[in-house]
């Protein structure tokens, strides 16, 4: 599958494309398919997001997952410091992101 | 400490409301991020893996108590309570927002402090010695030069936009605690023939995809003609680097190409007409901002005597403090390296802390160093128990100041988004394999260095054992070099072999430490044994 990723522009936060808007959860990202670079160029022109980008990404049973490691680590956030991430008690994250 | 003049502090303050107009139009959706990226950049705000990222000048590495406790207080209110100190002696906040970012400038202003000139290619924050004007073998204190330097550089409108980045570094002493001879151009004074002080200067180190040793250019220039001659060091720079390739842009690339004879003639040439172009700053001006770094009041008098009946403080006694000039004084070493921890990471709480020891103990003065710590740098032995004390209750009080766990990492790709692979992980786990204290002291002086890429911000290339994270084919994989060094022996690591996983690299380092321990002779260094022995016998261990 295909993800659209990017930052939030006024938080910063990393943010994935959900059909109809951004999340900061991965597991609400969708396939965006061949529109990935359309949807980026309007939704930067509208300031929801900074420096957008399209992944390669596979959908799991646990949901999707970003095919590369520095987009894993984005998706969770620093694995030295799981405390801040999204999901500090989430054990499982280990299991995919390395 | 040196304080702001009222030019310093009006171009301060007139930056933060430009920064904070710049940053409401991009808000508003009158800048793209096209035209607003070269401008934050310019005041130090990066947009990183997880956010903005800010980082913050600490010009020459010196601040106050209050300067340090602003640090903290940024970090408490508007990032996650805690900050990363660099190698370059600045402090980076990773979780920073946009919409905050000009209220974060216009409150570090009110300290007399700044992201201006931490990025883009210009005269980056001038670095120093830790133990300035507290080493005792030191010649003269060389932050009043840093300082004029970056009276000098800021805003400099021929300098701003130079082919690449520049970084300059000031010692005073044949110690060297700046790797002077890795940057772009780096001064040391020293004192010639005749028994003066000026500067020999190193120009065209660095480490980065290409890394130099700096060759000496001069060897003694009277300190009054330094201005004129760095203009002629750039100029020839500004005229002929490489604005084509960006991966040899940097001057390091120029005076090899050149030559260090050909650069320096031309370097000469145009130090005969700078020298008449009045640059140089009037002697009373340096003098100005050289009464700001007096000697504080020292008192005399005072023992020597260290009471070191609890044998923990005596270990750290033993590590951490260093020698003062002054009797009665020392320098202690703050260890931002706990077994585990984040190299060069520190807490909101914690910064307070060292603020509040600083104006308790250290003459309301903090230094942070290229190795990711920090020092108070003129503090009485009397005083010594009672800091240790509260160090250890905040656990920064690990005995480990350039011994194996003292690990320098860039973020990696823990933060950085030029990573290829994480660096922070494999120094955490280098430490806790080496935990053991004792073990790490018989080991003795080791500095490993682990940058996450090849731009070598964790200094892998001046590690005694530096690790260079690479990817390979979406894995993260690891370099192992040894025998560099980023002191006044200074030199370039070697690559031994193929590269690791993460917990492959940890055994190769722990094989490459069995060899130098079966092999070192009396008072040999990790790094002395390898120059002596060669990588054969490392090889071997590891991959044998
Ligand atoms: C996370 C954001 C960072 C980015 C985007 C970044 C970027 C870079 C780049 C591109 C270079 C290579 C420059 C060149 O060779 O022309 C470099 C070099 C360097 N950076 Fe960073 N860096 C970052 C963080 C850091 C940190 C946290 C430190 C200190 C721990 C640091 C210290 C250095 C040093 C010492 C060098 C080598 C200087 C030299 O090339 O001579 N940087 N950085
Ligand atoms: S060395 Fe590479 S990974 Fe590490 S901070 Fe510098 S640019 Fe980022």
């Amino acid at each position: 599958m295909k993800i659209l990723t990017g930052n939030d522009l006024t938080s910063g936060d990393v943010i994935w494309w959900t059909g109809d808007g951004w999340s900061r959860h991965i597991e609400h990202a969708v396939d965006v398919d061949a529109h990935g670079e359309a949807i980026a160029a309007q939704e930067e022109a509208a300031r929801r997001v900074n420096a957008p980008y399209v992944i390669q990404g596979e959908m799991t049973e646990a949901g999707p997952r970003p095919g590369h490691i520095k987009d894993r680590i984005r998706a969770v956030g620093p694995t030295v410091r799981t405390d801040l991430g999204l999901k500090p008690a989430d054990p499982s994250i280990g299991e995919w992101v390395i | 400490m040196y304080r702001y003049d009222d030019y310093d502090q009006a171009i301060v303050d007139a930056r933060v409301e430009e920064f904070r107009d710049q940053t409401n139009r991009r808000l508003a959706g009158e800048l793209s991020e096209d035209q607003f990226k070269p401008l934050r950049l310019m005041n130090g705000l990066y947009l990183q893996l997880h956010a903005y990222m800010l980082r913050v000048a600490i010009p020459y590495g010196t601040l106050s108590g209050r300067q340090m406790r602003m640090l903290a207080h940024i970090a408490r209110t508007y990032d996650k309570d805690y900050g990363h100190f660099t190698t370059r002696q600045n402090l980076q906040y990773n979780w920073i927002k946009l919409a905050d970012a000009p209220e974060i400038l216009a409150q570090l202003a009110t300290v007399e402090m700044h992201a201006i000139q931490t990025s883009g290619n210009c005269i980056r924050n001038i670095s120093s010695d830790q133990y300035a004007g507290a080493a005792a073998e030191e010649i003269e204190d060389p932050r009043p030069w840093a300082e004029l330097l970056r009276q000098w550089s800021t805003f400099h409108p021929e300098f701003i936009f130079l082919p690449r980045k520049f970084k300059i570094a000031v010692t005073a002493s044949e110690v060297d605690r700046t790797a002077v001879k890795l940057h772009d151009i780096g001064l040391q004074i020293h004192r010639n023939a005749a028994g003066e002080a000026g500067f020999r200067v190193f120009v065209g180190g660095g480490m980065g995809r290409t890394p130099m040793v700096a060759p000496v250019i001069r060897e003694f220039l009277p300190k009054e003609q330094l201005i004129s001659y760095l203009e002629a060091c750039l100029r020839v720079y500004n005229r002929f680097g490489r604005r084509d390739n960006m991966y040899k842009a940097r001057i390091k690339i120029l005076v090899h190409e050149l030559g260090a004879d050909e650069y320096r003639r031309q370097v000469e040439e145009e130090f005969l007409h700078t020298r008449t172009l009045g640059l140089d700053a009037p002697m009373d001006e340096f003098d100005r901002i050289a009464a700001g770094f007096a000697p504080p009041a020292f008192e005399t008098g005072l023992s020597d005597e260290i009471d070191q009946t609890s044998p923990a403080f005596a270990r750290w006694v033993g590590n951490q403090v260093a020698a003062h000039k002054t009797p009665g004084y020392a320098i202690v070493n703050i260890s931002l390296k706990p077994t585990g921890g984040i190299p060069g990471d520190a807490s909101s709480a914690q910064i307070d802390l060292m603020a509040d020891l600083a104006e308790a103990y250290s003459f309301d003065e903090l230094r942070i160093t290229h190795a990711q710590n920090v020092v108070l740098a003129h503090v009485k032995k009397s005083d010594l128990f009672a800091i240790w004390q509260k160090l250890d209750a905040a656990g920064l009080a690990t005995p480990n100041l350039d011994l194996v766990s003292d690990i320098i990492a860039c973020p990696g790709l823990d933060y950085c988004s030029l990573a290829n692979a994480r660096s922070i992980p494999v120094a955490q786990k280098i430490a806790e394999r080496f935990a053991d204290l004792d073990r790490q002291r018989d080991l003795g002086e080791l500095k490993i260095k682990i940058s996450g890429c090849i731009n070598a911000c964790g200094h892998h290339h001046a590690g005694h054992i530096g690790i260079l994270g690479v990817d390979r084919k979406g894995e993260e994989n690891y370099q192992l070099s040894f025998g560099g060094s980023g002191a006044e022996d200074a030199s370039l690591a070697k690559i031994i072999g193929p590269g690791f996983s993460e917990d492959g690299v940890v055994d190769a380092v722990e094989k490459a430490v069995d060899v130098y321990k079966a092999l070192r002779s009396d008072g040999e260094r990790f790094l002395d044994t390898y120059r002596r022995i060669g990588e054969a016998p490392f090889k071997e261990a590891i991959y044998g």
